[in-house]
Order: structure tokens, then C-alpha cells, then sequence
């Protein structure tokens, strides 16, 4: 093992022991119901970055990872009464499929490609899900939760830590395959496909990769989402705005280090969490748009390149 | 020749209407150091790319070391010992010099341990060592040549394809890229050289082909081309 | 699901009216993407723009063509401020910017969706106009007139482009510079005037289309979510850079459409665009007339 590799798991398990720490406190409820949503978006960003940032394929269809792993775990829920983790690991396999089978159909093709069939797969998918009665149809389904609230008071609680374990084991493996071989493959293909398959790099295998680990991380993130809500309907789940908040968390974060996404989506969920609350909730999508475009143009390595470059001033200055 | 390193054979390319080769057909002999010359848009980049795998041909056949190739993806191609490097040169930008190299060592030689050492070791072979930590996109024109180069080499290739490896280049940097093309042969390395520059062209050639509108037109000594009259046509217009 | 050869008929004549729509919507796209290979995925976006352009004009009493002819030179300025700023900020930058310039239209194109809504709220709008509303009968069948009004605009739209293209000298500079943009250079003409002064064109026609959707049905801020799906179904089935093209693809989206409306209902018909477009890129991704 590295050197780097014990400090950052070190450092993860102390984040996450924090934050589970603080889920079995008696803080204001608020905090849960918000802090979940963070977190979600801290994944989805996470997961996004492993193709958008690492490979350079842009990928707008989040809303329909995001929203099929949340079916995926309604169904299984309702059929089978089945405990959140499986909710959670099918969703993940079902929405690895679903990336690999969309990454087969235009990976090898222009980039601009795929990022169309994704918006394609939103379409299809919400359809798909509002023509099913099973699942609710176009009007929702209400939702029971069970009682399992293990040792937290609250299943808002148990779910906020539910996905603090999975935000961490998403950065995880971001890191990891960004660290590895598997990264400098990644990012060959996005400074030079024609370069790195010149190079021995099976770009279409490793692509094929990317989209399939990234679109199970969004599924697996989506899949609590029913349980958060107690609701689930097709217009909210598949949302544009996850789309958005995924891509944009990563680009203003900055793409190229893991750190990127999460630095992006703590900053961009917690100022829409106030927008929401003291403007109104439309003037907070706006922002997230506006935030989007002025950090591509004028800032595109993002947060974490801009503290990069303040940490190199002031090392270079304290000379 | 005995078994050649590389067949081309009856090889046709098309860009919808365009014809960019017209049954080619080529042999080149493990160890040799061949020359492809022809004028601008005569399909020498394409036939490179049609044998490294980066363009597929319609018809035809490309066998190496015996292997029929023509259907397999570049980077099995590259696994198998043909590299190339790039006309217009293309670094992985966002990464060093030495991560460059990398790369292949790791993707091809499948290195996973050692891969630092080894691709230092490449960097002073090729004379850009003190450059190893430099991001690429910073290079000089020679250098990223030369990065071009040491990348292909990487890779451990039998068979390697500079493809004008030398254009822009002053006639000290020409010599440079000459004395590495050189010493890669003295390993063993089969070399196909495609270039405008024709002292190099006839310095480092056993032997050379000619190459017009998809077509060859003329195959034979370094110092026998040279004085062929189809040749001076094409270059020169009838 | 009763089916009969009149009601096929039916469907095939409104598909051919909503085809041509659907190809003159299109051809800003065609010029954008498939010329000036620009990742427009905006371009739906300021055409739905346009349609609330019009309906604004429309509350003082104008007519939606007339408005539509109006906002055009506005939006031709636009086009070219848009395309010079992202010509600066991304594709003189290279590799990298793939990934920025798709990032930054999807970011362009969200904003305008939300200053939409937040201007007219999420509710339908539509104009009015005396061939809004009434129908004409040919034969046997009756077809809304403004279906009429918006296939003959279509035509006009595609005839005069397709002329300007190949007519005019800035035309088919324009159809060069997608192909050779160096011998352009040789030529004493600047690329990226041409370029700019292309996108701006291709803009404006972003509002004439966009009148066009306002006549042919209400207009919602989310619109432009599905025309992505139409424009780039049409585009890169007609394959990029062919005009002809588009109004052969566009013809065979709006009759498909049409069927899939009369026998599905309307539940399935957005989902056509989007399948059509995946099929065609797994199967013939070049299109129909591609270069």
C-alpha cells in the first residue's frame, strides 16, 4: 500500500464515523432531511466524474440512472419486500447494465453521441415507468417504511448514514481507479483516443468500464431515494435537475481529482439548500446554471484547481 | 524475401466517393529499414493507418508475422509489436513526459511494478530524461517528436512506423531523429519511415517505395527512385 | 385498435405536414452541427425562445409570421455573439474543450428553460391567427390550416436555404469551410467569419422555427428537452451536412411519429425521435447522405 493510501483511509473512515457519529445525535431533524440530499449529490457527482471528467464522455442521462435504480428498488420493495441492501446492490446491477448497453450502442462514436443518448434514455425510461401501473404510473405510489431504525432514532437518520457509507465508498472507488492504471488509460482517451489505442489501450473495453461502474453508483444512489420520500412519482425522480446538479457538482468541483465532485457538490447543495429556503426554489435552479457556465468559462479546473494553483502562489511566494 | 515481417496485400481504401489507396500491395522484411515517399494526399498516412489499425481497410488483406490483422482493433494491433508514431505529434497533454510513457509500458508490456524505472530508463535512451517531469503540452517541436518516438518504443515494438517524424525540423534535429531511428534498427526493430525529407529519406532506406493517388508507382533502391521519372512527375506535376 | 387504410393514409398526409416542420426546425441544427460541427445542444433551446419571442409579440396583436420574420435579424446578432464567444473561450483551446463546450450549451440551455419559466410560469401558451383553429378540406380529409401555414413556411425555409448554400458565394463558403477550412484560408477568406456569420444564420432561423412551434401547438418551457431528440434524430439520420438530406429525414421522422401517434397514442410518440436516433447510430451512424 502506498503512503497516500493510509491517509486517505484514514481520513474516510474518520469522515464517515463523523458523520454516523453525528446521525445518532439529537440534532434538529432538518439537518438529516438536507444533509441526505447532500450527500446524494456528492455520490451522483462522484459517479459521474468516472466517465465525464476521467474518460471525457459527457454524460447528461444522471436523471435516468438516478431514476431507474429508485424504480429498481420500488419494484423489488413491493414485490418482494426486499431489505434496503438488496434494494440497493440490484439497483446498482441494473443500472451497470443499463450503462454498459448504452455505452455499446454510442461509445464508439463522437463523444456529443453518447451525451444525447443519454438525454434519449431520461425520455425512454420516464415513459417506460409512467405507462407502468405496477410502479405507480404517471400519479406515484405511497410508501410504508418498515421499522428498522437500528440504533438511530429516526429513519430519516439510518438512511442519512445509509448513504454516508455509500458517498465514501463511491469516492472510494473513484480514487482508486483514478490512482491506478485504470485512470491513466481513462485519461489517455480523453487527451487522445487515437494516441492511447495507438498505445495498447483497449479504449472501447475501458470506456464500456467506465459507464458501467458510474451508472451502478447512480443507480445505488437512487435506490434510498423512495424510502426518503415515503413517495415516489416519475416527474421528480427523473428530474433534469439531477442531471444538472451531477455534471454541474463535477464541473464546478473540478474533474480531475476525486476530491473535484465532492468539494462541488458539499459547496453547490449546501448554497441550494439556502436559496431554496430564503429566495425561492426556481431562482435556485437558475443559479446552478449560471454557477455552471461561469465556472466552464472562466474557471475549468474548477474549486479544487483554483485552491491548486493558490497553494503553488503561496508556496512559491513564502520563498 | 523470406517470411516478411509485414504483407500488404490487394489493400483498397474509400472515403465515400474517394479513393484513397488502390491495391496496394507491399512486403517488408523483418529488419529492414523501408522508406515510403509519395506527394501529399498520395495515401501514405492512410495506408499507415490502414496497417496500424487506426482506419480499417475495405478489401484486401494485412498479415503480420504470418497473422491475418485486418479485422483486429489498434491496441491488439500494438499488443502484437506495430507501433506508431503520430504526423502531427499527439502527447497526452494533461500528463508528464515520463506518465506518457507509462502508458504503453503499462497497457502493452502490461508492467504494473516498475513502470517509473523502466520508463526513465526509455527517456535516456532517447535523450529527453531531464524533461521527465515536464507537462507535455510544453514541449518543443523536437521534443515532442522525440516523445512520439520513445512512446512507440514503449511499447517494444517489432514493427515501428515513423510517420514524418521530421517535418519542421532543423537539418541538427533531423540528424538527432535519424541517429535514434538508426540505433532502434541495430536492435532488431523492422522501421518504416514516411517522409518528405529526402536526404533522410535516402540516408536511412534500404529500400523505398513511391506512393500517387492510392497507387504505387515505384519500388526499388534508395538511389534508384530518386532518378524515376514517374517519381519526379508526381512530385513535380506533369 | 381499429385499423384501416384510410386512417394510415390520414396519419401518412399529417406526417408528411409534420415533417417538413420537423426538417425546417431542424436545419439551424443542420448548419450548427452538421456544417460548423458545433455541440449545440442549446439550439432547441433558443428556438423555444423564439415561440415565447412570438407569443409576446403576439399579445400586441401580431401575427406569429410576421413576428417570426421580425425577430430574425435580432436572433442573427445573437447567433453570431454566441458563436464568437464560444469560439473564444473553447475551440481555440483544443482537446479539452469537448468536453467544456458540451458542458457549457447544456449549462446555456437549462438557463434558458428556468428564465422561461421563471418569466411565464410552466403553463402551455399559444397564439392566435386567423389560420389557427380551422381546418381545410382536401378530399376527404380535414387537415388543420395550421399545419398548412407551417409546411408551406417550411418549404420556403428549406428551398431558400438550400439555394443559399449552394448559390451564393458566402453559402457555400460556408459548406467549404466545413470541409477544408485550411484552402478556405488560402482563398483570402476568413474562417471564422464565416463560421460566425454561418451560426448566425442558423440562429436566426432558430426563430422563425420557433414562430413556426408556437403555430403549430402550444409551447411549454421544457420543450426543448424532446427537440433535442427530433433535431438530432434528423440531422444525423440525414447525416451531417447534407440539406437534402434533412427534409428526407425529417419527412421520414414526422410520418413515423404520425403512425406511432395513431396507433400508440400520444404517450409513445416523443419516444420515436429518441429510438429512431439510437437505432440509426447503432446501424448507419454516418446517415443517410453523409459526407
Amino acid at each position: 500500500m502506498r503512503k497516500g493510501d493510509l491517509v486517505y483511509w484514514v481520513s474516510a473512515a474518520i469522515v464517515l464515523a463523523v458523520l454516523v457519529a453525528f446521525a445518532m445525535s439529537d440534532a434538529n431533524e432538518y439537518f438529516f432531511f438536507a444533509g441526505y440530499t447532500v450527500l446524494t449529490v456528492v455520490t451522483l457527482a462522484t459517479a459521474w466524474n468516472i466517465l465525464g471528467g476521467y474518460a471525457g464522455y459527457v454524460n447528461f442521462g444522471t436523471a435516468a440512472f438516478f431514476g431507474v435504480g429508485a424504480y429498481t428498488a420500488v419494484l423489488l420493495f413491493r414485490a418482494l419486500e426486499a431489505p434496503l441492501v438488496i434494494q440497493i446492490v440490484a439497483a446498482a446491477v441494473v443500472c451497470g447494465l443499463m450503462g454498459f448497453a448504452t455505452g455499446l450502442l454510442t461509445l464508439r462514436l463522437r463523444g456529443i453521441f453518447f451525451a444525447i443518448a443519454t438525454v434519449a434514455l431520461i425520455f425512454i425510461m420516464e415513459t417506460v415507468v409512467i405507462n407502468w401501473r405496477y410502479l405507480g404510473g404517471a400519479t406515484g405510489l405511497q410508501l410504508l417504511r418498515p421499522d428498522l431504525v437500528g440504533p438511530f432514532e429516526s429513519y430519516t437518520r439510518m438512511l442519512f448514514a445509509v448513504m454516508a457509507l455509500m458517498a465514501v465508498i463511491g469516492v472510494s472507488i473513484a480514487r482508486y481507479i483514478e490512482v491506478s492504471w485504470i485512470g491513466r488509460g481513462l485519461r489517455a482517451i480523453r487527451d487522445s483516443e487515437e494516441a492511447a489505442e495507438a498505445s495498447g489501450v483497449p479504449t472501447l473495453k475501458l470506456k464500456l468500464f467506465a459507464c458501467t461502474v458510474s451508472g451502478a453508483l447512480m443507480g445505488a444512489a437512487g435506490a434510498p431515494m423512495p424510502m426518503y420520500l415515503s413517495f415516489i412519482e416519475p416527474f421528480s425522480t427523473f428530474n433534469l435537475l439531477w442531471s444538472v446538479n451531477a455534471l454541474a457538482s463535477a464541473m464546478i468541483g473540478g474533474t480531475a481529482h476525486w476530491l473535484g465532485p465532492v468539494l462541488g457538490g458539499l459547496v453547490l447543495s449546501s448554497l441550494q439548500q439556502i436559496v431554496t429556503v430564503t429566495i425561492s426554489s426556481e431562482i435556485n435552479v437558475l443559479v446552478v446554471g449560471v454557477l455552471l457556465v461561469f465556472f466552464v468559462v472562466a474557471a475549468p479546473d474548477g474549486i479544487f484547481g483554483l485552491l491548486k494553483k493558490l497553494f503553488l502562489w503561496r508556496s512559491r511566494s513564502s520563498r | 524475401m523470406a517470411q516478411p515481417l509485414l504483407q500488404v496485400k490487394n489493400v483498397f481504401k474509400h472515403f465515400g466517393g474517394f479513393t484513397a489507396l488502390a491495391d496496394v500491395s507491399v512486403d517488408i522484411a523483418p529488419g529492414e529499414r523501408f522508406g515510403l515517399i509519395g506527394p501529399n494526399g498520395s495515401g501514405k498516412t492512410t495506408l499507415i493507418n490502414c496497417v496500424s489499425g487506426a482506419l480499417r481497410n475495405e478489401s484486401g488483406s494485412i498479415v503480420f508475422d504470418g497473422e491475418e490483422i485486418s479485422r483486429l482493433p489498434a491496441y491488439r494491433r500494438t499488443r502484437l509489436g506495430i507501433a506508431r508514431s503520430f504526423q502531427i505529434p499527439r502527447p497526452f497533454a494533461s500528463m508528464s513526459v515520463l506518465e506518457n510513457l507509462m502508458v504503453p509500458l503499462e497497457y502493452v508490456a502490461r508492467e504494473r511494478r516498475g513502470e517509473e524505472e523502466h520508463a526513465m530508463a526509455l527517456l535516456r535512451q532517447i535523450g529527453l530524461a531531464d524533461k521527465a517531469h515536464t507537462p507535455s503540452n510544453q514541449l518543443s517541436q523536437v521534443e515532442l517528436r522525440k516523445l512520439e518516438l520513445a512512446r512507440a518504443l514503449a511499447a517494444q515494438p517489432r514493427l515501428l512506423i515513423s510517420d514524418e517524424a521530421m517535418a519542421g525540423l532543423s537539418g541538427s534535429e533531423v540528424d538527432e531523429v535519424l541517429k535514434i531511428l538508426f540505433e532502434l534498427n541495430a536492435t532488431g526493430i523492422t522501421v518504416i519511415m514516411i517522409e518528405h525529407i529526402m536526404q533522410a529519406v535516402m540516408r536511412f532506406s534500404q529500400r523505398v517505395v513511391c506512393l500517387d493517388a492510392g497507387k504505387i508507382i515505384c519500388e526499388g533502391a534508395p538511389a534508384d527512385i530518386v532518378k524515376n521519372p514517374d517519381v519526379q512527375r508526381a512530385y513535380l506535376g506533369a | 385498435m381499429f385499423f384501416s387504410f384510410d386512417l394510415l393514409f390520414e396519419a401518412v398526409l399529417f406526417g408528411v405536414l409534420l415533417g417538413c416542420f420537423y426538417a425546417a426546425v431542424s436545419m439551424g441544427l443542420a448548419v450548427a452541427f452538421g456544417l460548423l460541427d458545433v455541440p449545440h445542444v442549446a439550439h432547441p433551446a433558443v428556438m423555444v425562445f423564439g415561440a415565447y419571442c412570438t407569443y409576446l409579440l403576439g399579445l400586441y396583436g401580431w401575427d406569429p409570421i410576421l413576428a417570426g420574420i421580425v425577430l430574425m435579424p435580432f436572433f442573427f446578432v445573437f447567433g453570431i455573439a454566441l458563436y464568437r464567444f464560444y469560439f473564444e473561450t473553447f475551440e481555440k483551446r483544443g482537446t479539452e474543450a469537448g468536453v467544456r463546450g458540451l458542458a457549457f450549451f447544456f449549462g446555456v440551455a437549462f438557463i434558458i428553460e428556468v428564465c422561461l419559466i421563471l418569466g411565464f410560469g410552466v403553463d402551455q401558451r399559444t397564439v392566435h391567427a386567423t389560420y389557427i383553429g380551422t381546418s381545410v378540406s382536401i378530399g376527404d380529409y380535414r387537415i388543420p390550416q395550421r399545419m398548412i401555414v407551417a409546411f408551406g413556411l417550411a418549404l420556403i425555409l428549406t428551398v431558400a436555404l438550400t439555394l443559399y448554400l449552394s448559390r451564393t458565394f458566402t453559402g457555400r463558403a460556408i459548406k467549404a469551410v466545413a470541409q477544408d477550412e485550411a484552402a478556405l484560408r488560402l482563398m483570402g477568406v476568413n474562417p471564422v467569419r464565416i463560421k460566425q456569420w454561418a451560426f448566425g444564420i442558423a440562429t436566426a432561423v432558430a426563430a422563425i422555427a420557433g414562430a413556426m412551434l408556437i403555430i403549430v401547438g402550444p409551447v411549454e418551457p421544457t420543450m426543448d428537452r424532446l427537440y433535442i431528440g427530433r433535431t438530432f434524430c434528423i440531422v444525423v439520420l440525414a447525416g451531417l451536412g447534407s440539406m437534402t438530406g434533412t427534409l428526407a429525414a425529417g419527412l421520414i421522422l414526422g410520418i413515423s411519429e404520425s403512425i406511432v401517434l395513431m396507433m400508440l397514442g400520444a404517450s409513445w410518440a416523443p419516444a420515436v425521435a429518441f429510438g429512431l436516433l439510437l437505432v440509426v447510430l447503432a446501424v448507419r451512424p454516418q446517415g443517410l447522405f453523409g459526407r
